[in-house]
Order: structure tokens, then C-alpha cells, then sequence
């Protein structure tokens, strides 16, 4: 892959990141778990696995949404936990931005989409007029391919696409480097999620942005991500290149996540095996030598010290055997 | 064509859905998808205006506002003067005949509609402000406040009401504004309960982490994002607060510590009824007053309810 030519500059850095919740008590849930992980400047990152695997949960944790329990996240540098005085935030808020999953709970049902988007330009001193406001709010919608006519409606009455492309004018008013997409698509239909996700490529190309795209549908993420990292159980089990990921899978769990994709063709449909995961995988007696290892370049696996030659003998296996059949 | 979409393929997949996607539906084609719909308002607004008892009750209770507001034009005769002749029944231009020192019964009834209004519009706004923004702040930030905030409301709900108002009214010194602001003060945690109830859920909902995200302060996000959201019930709270309100000093005024003769007020007018001889041999003198009462209070309870099917009708639809 070309991508190694291009000088990587990490944006985002998240090291060890712990999010438990109930922490201590009986019911502790650990939905993060000492994941590591980073986001290079302009790539588009995907983060996938079943519900509950805690890809959100980190989307969230990285936007600061929820205080984390234990880790470190930087973002250009700088700890974001340490980022406490109105200013810095607004400063942090102003930079990083998030479109939701469910595209009308995400937008305030009381608020027109004027009211909606100029809201995010108020707060970030973005317009000296309302006529500014105005202009701008209108130039914002024409992006997302809305007309301005929509500017003095309700969300209500919206389709689903529409209301996503709203959050993500949203999203856009106030400038942001990086974009978090939680779920951004999953909500939608198919034929939507194309439009859609389309138009997050033609944005990411106008703007520079970086986005980490949260999904559990790995066909649209390969379509729009440079590298992937799988989770599941709260960590993070294989980390690649969106293209090695679909040559070679190594863990078991990305298999059985691959495995599930439904193709359109009724052919290859019918002969779909699904792999089944077993969890006890990646539960492992003694965790001192348990961690991500790197496999081959740039491909790192969740796993112990002693399964990386596995992996990489089944690696190589992998890829003669695509090269058997191209 | 179906041969050719394997799994490598699904990116040409979706350039191609995307293709017929933007054929079919180009941009200005999903303009037509949004209705051309009112505001929220708007909305209910059309459908309280259905309710025929809703609007016959708002128009009883303009009627009743503007009376108080023009009291002083309207009246036919001076509010405190003694113009005609003692405990007389109606006669002449004495509509509702006059009381025992020579007031007009009508002139008097007149002026005390000013009172119901100020004391029930008032304190519903004091209540409101205090009940609404405690309610918000307990809701929102829960834990510690909020165990604070709900523990100041359950000890203010666990008074005798009336005890309170009276020891405080007594205290105070009874003028149409000590009751008022008691009122106000006294009223505010059912409300404050009710909002923070709602508050509890939409405070989980997407719009709000969104807000978050945008950068909205605390305040913004109570005021600007959460607020709306729990407008409606707190409206319809508070026109039976109206309602409540009316009847309380209604009551205060016939125990003779509300508003004092000789502003009139309509308690203080029914409760001329406390003599034997009033109540059986001049009913022109209280029932009246009893009437209005009624009157008002019922009017203020149906526009209540026809606000509330309005909005409920709004979550239905």
C-alpha cells in the first residue's frame, strides 16, 4: 500500500483507555478495556465489532461525553482530561465534533434547523450578525445537499436521511478537524447509507478532516476507512490496513465479523458460511505477556506472545491463498 | 451482473447504488419529502381551537382579565364609597344591590376580580420561575443537588399548606401581595417534581450529548436545549395553578386574613355570608361572589384540560 509513503502525524493517541462503569460495585461493567490506539491525521479510521463490544463507548470517551476511568487520551498533543477551563473546551469542542446514530433523537425536536445548526455557530462566536447566521447556516445545508428552504423547519418532518445530513451540517458549522461518526449510517436504509456516506467522503476531501468512523457493518466500513480496528468484549483485538484486514483476517473474531457480511448475489449468498466466534478466545489465565502485537506491518493482533508466530505463519497462508485465486 | 458482485466488489456496489440513487432522487426531489408543516405551537394551538368548552372557557377567562384591567372603567359606581341604601336588593342602577354600609355589590365584585387575577397570575409565576429552574437543576445534575433539592421539596410538601399560609400571612401582614408572593412560594414542588421527572429522561436523549458536544454551557443546555422540551406540561401545570391559586385566596379572604376590606376582594365579599342573616334573607350579597368563584375556576380547569389533550394529541399523532 502507498499509505506508508505519506508521512503518518498521529491526531489522536489513546493509551490504555479504561471506561468502567459502576466501577467497584457488583454490577461493574467494563466497557472499555485498556485499549490502545491511534488515529492519524486525515486518515479515516473504522471502529467495528458486535453492540456492546464499547466502539461508542470509546467515540464517546474520546469527544469527553463521559469522564474516563483510567488511560490517556491525546488529541494534537494534548491530554484531554487536562482540559478543564471554559475556554480550552470550547477551543476542544470547536476542533472535534460527533454526528450520532439515531439521526432524529439526535436533533431537538423543539428546535428548527436554523435554531439547530446556528446554535453550534452562537456558541463558538462563529456569526457577528444574524444575517451571517443566516447566510451560513444556508451555505451549510447546500453542502449536506439540503436545500435552505429547510432552515425554519422541525426535525419531525424530516426523513431519516435528511435528519442525518442535518446532524452532519451540524457537525460541519463549526469548522472541526475530526469527526467522530458514531454509528452515523446504521440507522439508515441502504440505498441512504450510500448517500450518505458518500457524502462523508466528498466532505472529508473539501475539508481535511479525520474521521473515526463507528460501525458494525464491516462492508461500509471498508468502503470509506483507511485502517480498521476490530473490538469486541471491551478491546480492541486486531488493528490493519481496511485492505489486509479483508485479505488476510487473522483473529478468529474478525473472521466470524467478516463472515457475517451478506452479499447481494444469491449465489455466493447460499454457500456463505458463518463462522462462529467463541469469546473464551480471547480470555486468557495469565494476561503478562497478553497484548497487541505487531504481526506484520502495520497489522496488530490482540493476543499472547506465544501466538504470534501462529498468526503469522496463518498470515502468510492467507495471502498465498488469495494470490492463488486473483 | 450478479456474478460479477462478489465481496471485493461491494464497493462498486455502492458507486452504482449511489448512481441510480442520484437518478432517481436527485437533490431537489427530497424537498418533497418534507411536509410543509407549523410550528409546534402552531400545532397545538389548531387543535386546542377544536375544543369547544376549551375556547368558550379562554374567552370566560379573557373576559375576566380585562374586567380586572378596565376594573376602574367598568365599574358603575366608587369601589369604597357608601352611594345607596343599606342591605338593599337590587334596584334602580344598584344591578346586584348593595351591601351593609351602602357599597354596590356589582362595583365591589368588579374590583375583586382584579384581585383573583393578580394573585392567581402572580403567583403562578412566582411558582413557575422557582418550581421550573429547581426542578431543572435537579434533574439535570442529580446526585448530590439533586438529593438536596428533592429533600427541600419533600419537607416543604410535608407541611399543613394552610397552616403555613395562614401563620404566614398573619405574620406578614394580609395584603394582596403578601398572599401573592406566600402562595408563590409555597406552591412550587409539585412542579418542581414534575420537571425533574422529565428532565430525568431527556436529559439521556441524543439531542442533549449532541449539545454537549456543539460546546453549549450548562445553562444553555438547560435554558436553550431542555427547557422546550418540558414546556407543555409545565403549562398545563400552571393553568390549574391559576385555578388553585384563585380558590386559596378565596379561602384566605373568607377566613378574614387575605386581601383586607376595603379592597374587595371575592373571598372577603362571600364571606359576609358568615352572618345567619346574610346567608338566608340577602343572597344578593355572597352568591354572586360564589358564582364567579365557580365560574372562574371552572372556566381555568377546562382551558387546563383542553391544553393538555392538545399536547397529548401532539405525542399521539
Amino acid at each position: 500500500m502507498a499509505a506508508e509513503a505519506k508521512e503518518k502525524k498521529a491526531i489522536v493517541e489513546i493509551s490504555e483507555l479504561k471506561q468502567y462503569f459502576n466501577a467497584g460495585k457488583k454490577n461493574e461493567v467494563r466497557a472499555v478495556n485498556h485499549v490502545s490506539f491511534s488515529i492519524y491525521e486525515g486518515e479515516t479510521f473504522g471502529l467495528v465489532g458486535e453492540s456492546g463490544s464499547g466502539k461508542s463507548t470509546t467515540g464517546r470517551a474520546l469527544i469527553k461525553l463521559s469522564d474516563i476511568t483510567g488511560g490517556q487520551i491525546t488529541y494534537k498533543g494534548e491530554d484531554i482530561s487536562e482540559i478543564k477551563r471554559r475556554k480550552d473546551l470550547l477551543r476542544f469542542r470547536k476542533s472535534m465534533q460527533m454526528i450520532f446514530q439515531d439521526p432524529y433523537a439526535s436533533l431537538n425536536p423543539r428546535l428548527t434547523v436554523k435554531e439547530i445548526i446556528g446554535g453550534a455557530l452562537k456558541v463558538h462566536g462563529m456569526a457577528k450578525n444574524g444575517k451571517e447566521l443566516t447566510e451560513r447556516v444556508h451555505e451549510l445545508l447546500e453542502s449536506v445537499g439540503l436545500s435552505k428552504q429547510f432552515a425554519n423547519r422541525y426535525p419531525k418532518e424530516f426523513s431519516g436521511g435528511q435528519c442525518q445530513r442535518v446532524g452532519i451540517a451540524r457537525a460541519l458549522a463549526v469548522e472541526p478537524d475530526f469527526i467522530i461518526a458514531d454509528e452515523a449510517i446504521s440507522a439508515l436504509d441502504v440505498s441512504i447509507q450510500a448517500q450518505v456516506v458518500n457524502l462523508l467522503k466528498e466532505l472529508k476531501e473539501e475539508n481535511n478532516l479525520t474521521y473515526l468512523f463507528i460501525a458494525h457493518d464491516l462492508s461500509m466500513v471498508k468502503y470509506i476507512s483507511d485502517r480498521i480496528g476490530v473490538m469486541n468484549r471491551g478491546r480492541v483485538l486486531e488493528i490493519c490496513e481496511a485492505e489486509e484486514l479483508y485479505q488476510a483476517p487473522l483473529h478468529p473474531y474478525t473472521e466470524s465479523l467478516l463472515s457475517a457480511i451478506p452479499t447481494p448475489d444469491p449465489e455466493t449468498e447460499r454457500q456463505r458460511v458463518r463462522t462462529e466466534y467463541d469469546p473464551a478466545y480471547h480470555h486468557y489465565d495469565d494476561i503478562s505477556h497478553v497484548k497487541l502485537h505487531e504481526i506484520a506491518p502495520d497489522h496488530f493482533i490482540y493476543c499472547h506472545k506465544d501466538e504470534v508466530a501462529l498468526y503469522k505463519k496463518k498470515r502468510e497462508k492467507l495471502l498465498r491463498q488469495k494470490k492463488k485465486y486473483a | 451482473m450478479a456474478q460479477n458482485v462478489g465481496n471485493k466488489n461491494s464497493e462498486a456496489l455502492f458507486h452504482l447504488v449511489d448512481a441510480v440513487e442520484r437518478v432517481n432522487f436527485p437533490d431537489s426531489a427530497a424537498e418533497q419529502v418534507a411536509t410543509d408543516g407549523d410550528s409546534y405551537i402552531k400545532t397545538i394551538a389548531k387543535r386546542f381551537f377544536k375544543n369547544k368548552v376549551a375556547v368558550i372557557s379562554l374567552v370566560i377567562f379573557l373576559i375576566l382579565v380585562l374586567t380586572a384591567v378596565f376594573a376602574n372603567q367598568i365599574a358603575p359606581h366608587p369601589r369604597d364609597a357608601s352611594v345607596g341604601r343599606f342591605q338593599a336588593a337590587p334596584y334602580d342602577n344598584f344591578y346586584l344591590g348593595t351591601d351593609d354600609i351602602g357599597r354596590d355589590v356589582l362595583t365591589r365584585l368588579i374590583h375583586g376580580t382584579q384581585v383573583s387575577i393578580i394573585v392567581g397570575l402572580g403567583s403562578v409565576l412566582v411558582y413557575v420561575l422557582i418550581g421550573t429552574t429547581l426542578g431543572l437543576v435537579s434533574g439535570y445534575f442529580g446526585g448530590f443537588i439533586d438529593s438536596i433539592i428533592m429533600r427541600i421539596t419533600e419537607a416543604f410538601m410535608s407541611f399543613p399548606f394552610f397552616m403555613v399560609i395562614l401563620t404566614l400571612v398573619s405574620l406578614l401582614g394580609s395584603g394582596i401581595w403578601v398572599v401573592t408572593i406566600v402562595l408563590g412560594t409555597l406552591s412550587w414542588p409539585p412542579l418542581c417534581r414534575l420537571v425533574r421527572g422529565q428532565v430525568l429522561t431527556i436529559k439521556e436523549q441524543d439531542f442533549v450529548l449532541a449539545a454537549v458536544a456543539t460546546g453549549y454551557s450548562t445553562p444553555g443546555i438547560l435554558f436553550r436545549h431542555i427547557l422546550p422540551n418540558v414546556l407543555s406540561p409545565i403549562l398545563v401545570n400552571a393553568t390549574f395553578g391559576i385555578a388553585t391559586a384563585i380558590l386559596t385566596e378565596a379561602s384566605l379572604s373568607f377566613l378574614g386574613v387575605g386581601v383586607q376590606r376595603p379592597r374587595p376582594s371575592w373571598g372577603n365579599i362571600l364571606s359576609e355570608a358568615q352572618s345567619l342573616r346574610v346567608l338566608t334573607s340577602e343572597p344578593w350579597r355572597w352568591v354572586p361572589a360564589g358564582i364567579l368563584i365557580f365560574i372562574a375556576v371552572l372556566a381555568i380547569n377546562f382551558i387546563g384540560d383542553g391544553l393538555r389533550e392538545a399536547i397529548e394529541g401532539e405525542t399521539k399523532s
